[in-house]
């Protein structure tokens, strides 16, 4: 009896053999079943074995600084640029020369200082309720401020991130004062107080408690699956402009290289894996996201909402703003 | 060797306050830009927010949880045998998975009112994503706390106690307000001390209402503004007023005696509710069991239907076995600890200032429920990390040792939840008399001996609810398990967290359904301990 405690308790231990240098160790705050399929994917292809554990970035980074460097993880992947500008900030990751990456990853989608690399795009975009809104009547997120949407908006929570990007990226592109106005505007026009998530903000136009929302394009591809019936309409905004301003707001879901890797060879190569034309549609498209490299499409129920322009701001300016963003939420009452 | 008291207190606090203390360490760094803008523009919403929440679910809460507990452990009633069980399935639930149900059966979106709409023409419906709205659902997720420990304190009283004061000449009525009622004061107060303890260091529920509380401004401080110290600093406020709270809780039951006739168990007199009064009651009990438990049972069983066939697969047993795991054993090391700890407040005390400093510290050790799981997460992270680390740069360990280990996690939910099982232990004991003790000395029954032959016994009930508190508990935590998991061991808890990090709620309902059937377990077996009590 003791003797089996003993090895319950040790389980963690036994099922953690001492990690081999072919290995590659992965912290993820992207989830299990969107990256496991690549894994598996990429060691049946290459023979090398790669072990993740999830979590919430601010977790994962408070893990890797206390480890310091022994650390066991290779690549801090997540979900926003912001995370990964941070977590570059930080000294947690590594500078990466890579041909390949640089190559198969535009600029605006990865570090100026190679710390970390964009492996899929999320476009944050206009959702509206076919019934009430002509899409005439909508141009740029700039111009959901005006008075004619008032209490005719709907917008999901501050705190997210989704959020706080877009917002950093218009503080950088009108500077705070201007933004400030742009928010109180947004503000007055709700319909309703701020919804939990974005799913739930496309819901309330669709129940025309609202007729138009601000959205990342998977949660539209992800609702109009299974309900294909909702009259709810795609809109690029910004399109026509010529300044700062112009393009869609896209973030990214990436990877870097950690500072203290014990395989960062390895982990380039996974990198390098992952932004190849071959991985870059498994890698998008179990999410019904954008691949980051050019030469690939997206899946087709993406390409059917059509193309659109970019906002070519480099994304790591959502990262160095966001405390920023958030904080101007925080004072326009924008919950 | 005489056994001091703090020979038990002392370790057992160290394993919560070294944890405690990194967080509170963060108040030597004061980030002033931040401080400034929390103070000006985030505190003064949340603080009164929270402390409406406060009240609201504690009112909420002991109004639930005391009526029916009295009803189901005084009174018989039809159905009162399966509410006396049913009633504490809401434990089961993550409370934020109920909040999420809540929200899409009654938000404008919402099922009831998108058919009252469309068949009614009915638009004019409370908003439920509002304080009163949140203030329900917790309510109603965490009353199971209160009813547990009450209905374990009126059982405890015995029938007696009432037939004695009945027989002094009170009413029903009179003897509930005025026996009962107060002497199931340690119970009530343990199990709202849980509650509250739960309500603060909530952040899934309130998330889910866009409630903005002391806890989201905690995560706001960390994952928007990324300063864990701002975070920390701000878990440490929650911390000391959570410490204050429970030193008044004592201090309520200071010098009172709350032991009960140790010869309570005798074949049990109850109440009986006939004709309307007994349907009332029914009533009541079914609106509560359905509102908390069928409701939103309802829709993730109907959720979990849609994905089952794409998301069960043989992973399933793995994660059901692994939650199990870390729940059973952890119930049993946190009973265990919480047992030491009380007991050792019954050895001989050795003064009165030395007795204030052991409930002090065996106080501060039961702080780790009120501080939000990630924040307690990192607080436990950084030092196994640092003691990893020293093996690793001075003997020679090839990689961690104590990181991503079973006994680490163990530890961890030592620290988070010490309080939960300490409430009901410490109840519990409060209502054997000193002369128990003094009876038991007298006929050569000491030490040990008379733990294992006098107390414990006594304490079956107590010692139930506080394991099982402590299992469902653990099947339910998140930031710890993720943070001190071993690589590639996923637990079902993990399982909801991987669904609802982007936001795929129906999908969550799967691993949901698969806590509640897992966590049916101890609830079934602390029935049968709770009735085995009554009956023998």
């Amino acid at each position: 009896m003791k003797n089996c405690l003993a090895r319950l308790l040790l389980i963690g231990v036994l099922s953690v053999p001492a990690i081999s240098s072919a290995e590659v160790v992965v912290y993820s705050a992207r989830n299990e079943q969107l990256i496991k399929p690549l894994f598996d994917a990429y060691t049946q292809e290459t023979g090398v074995a790669v072990k993740f554990v999830t979590d919430k970035e601010g977790p994962l980074m408070a893990r890797l600084k206390a480890e310091g460097k022994n650390t066991p993880a290779d690549l801090f992947m997540t979900v926003d640029a912001g995370n990964l500008w941070q977590a570059a900030n930080k000294g947690l990751l590594q500078s990466v020369k890579s041909k390949t990456l640089q190559a198969n990853i535009p600029d605006h989608l990865r570090d100026p200082d190679n710390e970390w690399f964009g492996l899929s795009v999320r476009a944050r975009t206009l959702v509206y309720n076919k019934n009430t809104v002509k899409p005439g009547e909508l141009s740029t997120y700039e111009d959901l401020a005006n008075v004619k949407w008032k209490n005719r908006l709907c917008l999901r929570t501050s705190k997210k991130v989704y959020n706080q990007s877009l917002v950093a990226m218009m503080i950088w592109e009108h500077g705070e004062g201007k933004t400030e106005d742009i928010l109180k505007g947004w503000v007055a026009n709700l319909a309703t107080a701020p919804l939990p998530d974005d799913t739930k903000a496309m819901e309330a136009v669709a129940a025309g408690q609202c007729d138009v929302t601000v959205v990342n394009t998977y949660y539209y591809g992800r609702l109009m699956e299974k309900k294909p019936n909702l009259a709810l309409g795609i809109f690029w905004p910004n399109q026509g402009l010529k300044n700062k301003a112009a393009g869609v707001h896209v973030n990214v879901s990436g990877a870097g290289v950690t500072k203290h890797a014990k395989n960062p060879q390895g982990a380039i190569k996974l990198l390098e894996w992952l932004a190849s034309a071959k991985a870059q549609n498994l890698y998008a498209d179990v999410n019904l996201e954008y691949p980051v490299n050019p030469q690939v499409q997206p899946d087709k129920t993406v390409t059917a909402w059509g193309g659109f322009k970019h906002n070519l701001i480099n994304v790591a300016e959502a990262g160095k703003l966001q405390a920023k963003a958030t904080m101007l939420m925080d004072r326009v009452g924008y919950k | 060797m005489r056994l001091t008291p703090w020979l038990i207190v002392l370790p057992i606090a160290l394993v919560t306050l070294i944890p405690v203390a990194v967080v509170v360490s963060s108040l030597a760094d004061i980030d002033q830009e931040i401080w400034q803008h929390l103070w000006q523009f985030v505190l003064p919403e949340l603080l009164v927010n929270t402390v409406w929440l406060v009240l609201g679910v504690g009112l909420g809460v002991t109004l639930l949880g005391v009526s029916l507990a009295w009803l189901t452990a005084a009174c018989d009633y039809p159905g009162r045998r399966f509410f006396s069980w049913a009633l504490l399935l809401p434990l089961a639930l993550p409370a934020y998975v109920t909040a999420f149900v809540w929200l899409g059966l009654f938000d404008f979106t919402g099922a009831l009112p998108t058919w009252l709409r469309e068949n009614w023409n009915l638009t004019a419906i409370p908003e439920v994503r509002s304080r009163g709205g949140v203030i329900l659902v917790m309510s109603l997720a965490l009353y199971p706390y209160v009813f547990l420990t009450a209905r374990a304190a009126f059982q405890g009283q015995g029938r007696r106690l009432l037939e004695a004061s009945q027989a002094l000449g009170l009413t029903r009525a009179q003897a509930f307000w005025q026996v009962a009622l107060p002497m199931a004061r340690p119970g009530i107060a343990a199990g709202l001390l849980l509650a509250i303890m739960e309500t603060l260091a909530d952040f899934g529920t309130v998330s889910v209402f866009n409630y903005n509380t002391f806890t989201t401004a905690i995560y706001k401080a960390w994952f928007s503004l990324f300063s864990l110290p701002a975070a920390a600093q701000l878990a440490s406020i929650l911390i000391f007023f959570v410490f204050v709270l429970a030193l008044l809780e004592y201090q309520l039951r200071a010098n009172r005696s709350y032991a009960a006739s140790t010869r309570a168990a005798t074949a049990p007199t109850r109440i009986v509710l006939d004709g309307w009064r007994g349907w009332l009651a029914a009533g009541w009990s079914l609106k509560v069991f359905v509102l908390a438990f069928i409701l939103p049972m309802i829709q993730i069983a109907l959720w979990s239907g849609d994905v089952f066939a794409a998301d069960f697969d043989a992973r399933y047993w793995e994660f059901a076995w692994h939650s199990l795991l870390l729940s059973g054993l952890g119930a049993l090391l946190v009973g265990a600890l919480a047992l030491a700890l009380g007991y050792a407040q019954r050895l001989p005390p050795g003064g009165g200032l030395r007795f204030t400093a052991l409930h002090f510290t065996t106080r501060l050790a039961t702080l780790g429920y009120a501080v939000p799981g990630a924040v307690l997460a990192v607080g436990i992270f950084i030092p196994i990390a640092w003691l990893d680390n020293l093996f690793i740069d001075h003997f020679g360990a090839a990689s961690q040792i104590l990181g991503g280990t079973l006994a680490v996690m163990l530890l961890a939910y030592a620290a988070r939840f010490l309080a939960v099982s300490y409430g009901p232990v410490d109840s519990g004991l409060a209502r054997i008399s000193r002369g128990v003790d003094e009876a038991a000395q007298s006929l050569g029954v000491v030490g040990t001996q008379r733990l294992w032959r006098v107390h414990l016994p006594m304490l079956r009930v107590s010692l139930l609810t506080a394991a099982a508190l402590t299992f469902v508990d653990i099947m339910k935590e998140l930031p710890i398990t993720l943070m001190t998991r071993p690589f590639g061991w996923d637990t079902l808890a993990v399982r909801v967290f991987e669904m609802t990090s982007e936001g795929e709620w129906e999908r969550a309902a799967l691993p949901a359904l698969a806590i509640v059937v897992v966590g049916l377990l101890p609830v079934w077996l602390l029935t049968k301990g709770q009735d085995h009590a009554i009956a023998c």
